[in-house]
């Protein structure tokens, strides 16, 4: 897996069980900015920790249709069986995925929240103008 | 001396913070000897420009309750915050986002729309609206304009301390002007209860299972709950594993599970996403021809999992809506 060249565009996040992934990391990936997150187990019978993948893939079951209840696309968080065994696979799941997000196009949650927040940024805008506006008037008292 | 200023305030809520208040029954009183109100809409007259009229920071403390989600639910929480040594979102609402919060699944031209022309039992063939301002007699008043997101008091200001809950308890209030008039404060941005998670409290802990596979969800209006176990060997999703105890376990002693109103524990970010994550982990079956059934008993998760907190969650929102 090592000498696998990924694309430049995937950030790996090595984890020793997909059963580690708390539904929590893949919510913070996406708020950070990414645009999609792949899950990688193995295959189902073959996970060290026995019960791992088979957690993970009752969390992904739900979470995906609370993701879909939130926006977003059931394209962008991917499980996936991947053994380590298998590079060419990676590549491709990871290809493939890579093109399905470029046709979604960018999901920029820290862009959002920025262009959300506008509404409340407006009004301390306001706010301040109105202080500096109260104390010229005060200063022309003067 | 002068007696500490105290504030009341509140913005989208139901008013039942306001309750737990007065709800202080004896023990107000002993608060009330202790300081000087200075603003409490629900039950006493003062102004607006009573309060502007404070100097900055003259307030000791502000008992701020509800969401933020009009224009002027953020002028008066910008205002407090300015006249007040400690702001304090008093209650789910503006601690988390609350019951108001889960209008953030929702289009804001889609809310006015249902509420002034589509619900059932709304007459109104002219489609009026409110609007911002209008002249009639020759005055022009101005109305709040609806935002398109609920935002948590700690999203528009910044924030001293929080009281949870749904409404927070007397005692937990009690302890906080305890902790208040004495200056014997924990530090900033804490959260006025205990860390740990409501199991901790609750008395059906004993029977709370180590290892359970739940092969179905009951929502709670479904079955006869027992009174005495776990409402997780039960197959009822509970909320309590995810959620800040200091509650004193209320609802789950009235055979109810908990619905997560504290919100999360220090140690979790995401409360929706931590319940998700524990319960998913325990469900049976290997295959998803096993798993989606028993899934399907958990119909709405963003309202099972956000109840008080979507806008404190992670993703804020329901991320595709319109902003403006
Ligand atoms: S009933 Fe709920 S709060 Fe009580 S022990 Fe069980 S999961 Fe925890
Ligand atoms: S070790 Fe558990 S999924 Fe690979």
């Amino acid at each position: 897996m090592s000498r696998l060249k990924y694309a430049p565009n995937v950030r790996v996040i090595r984890l020793m069980c997909s059963g580690r992934v708390d539904p929590q990391f893949i919510l913070e990936a996406l708020r950070r900015g990414a645009d999609g997150v792949l899950i990688g187990g193995c295959h189902p019978g073959d996970c060290h920790y026995v019960e791992g993948n088979y957690k993970m893939l009752r969390r992904y079951r739900l979470l995906q249709r609370m993701l879909g209840d939130l926006g977003i696309a059931a394209p962008r968080v991917r499980l996936e069986w991947i053994s380590a065994a298998e590079g060419e696979r990676v590549k491709s799941v990871i290809n493939e995925m890579t093109r399905q997000l470029q046709a979604l196009g960018p999901l920029d949650l820290p862009g959002k929240f920025t262009d959300w927040d506008q509404e409340v940024i407006a009004l301390a805008r306001e706010a301040q103008a109105k202080v500096a506006a109260e104390t010229e008037a005060e200063v022309a008292h003067v | 001396m002068s007696k500490p200023k105290v504030a009341f305030y509140w913005c989208a809520s139901c008013g039942g913070c306001e309750e737990t208040v007065v709800d202080l029954a004896e023990d107000i009183l002993g608060v009330v000897e202790k300081v000087d109100i200075v603003l409490w809409p629900v039950a006493l007259d003062f102004k607006y420009h009573d309060l502007e009229a404070l100097a900055d920071g003259e307030i000791t403390a502000t008992l701020l309750n509800g969401a933020i989600r009009s224009s002027e639910q953020e002028e008066m929480a910008v205002l407090l915050r300015r006249k007040s040594k400690y702001l304090i979102a008093y209650g789910a609402c503006a601690h988390l986002g609350g019951i108001p919060g889960l209008a953030n699944q929702f289009d804001r031209e889609d809310i006015l729309r249902f509420n002034y022309e589509d619900a059932p039992t709304v007459v109104n063939e002219a489609k009026t609206r409110p609007q911002l301002e209008f002249t009639e007699d020759g005055r022009s008043p101005h109305l709040p304009e609806l935002r398109h997101v609920v935002r948590t008091l700690d999203q528009v200001v910044d924030v001293d301390f929080y009281i949870p809950g749904c409404p927070p308890t007397p005692n937990l209030t009690k302890a906080a002007f305890a902790a208040l008039l004495s200056g014997n404060l924990p530090p900033k941005g804490s959260v006025l209860a205990p860390d740990t998670a409501l199991c901790e409290e609750c008395p059906r802990k004993a029977t709370k299972p180590a290892d359970v596979a739940f092969t179905a969800f009951h929502r709670p209006h479904e079955q006869l709950l027992d009174p005495d176990k776990c409402f997780l060997t039960q197959g009822v999703v509970c909320m309590g594993p995810a959620t800040r105890s200091g509650c004193g376990a209320q609802c789950t002693c009235g055979n109810m599970p908990c619905t997560g109103c504290f919100g999360p524990t220090s140690r979790v970010r995401d409360q929706g996403a931590k319940i998700l994550s524990s319960l998913c982990a325990n469900v049976a079956g290997r295959t998803e021809e096993e798993i989606n059934p028993v899934l399907q008993g958990i119909p709405d998760p963003v309202g099972t999992f956000y109840r008080y907190g979507l806008p404190s969650s992670l993703l804020r929102r329901r991320v595709d809506l319109p902003h403006a």
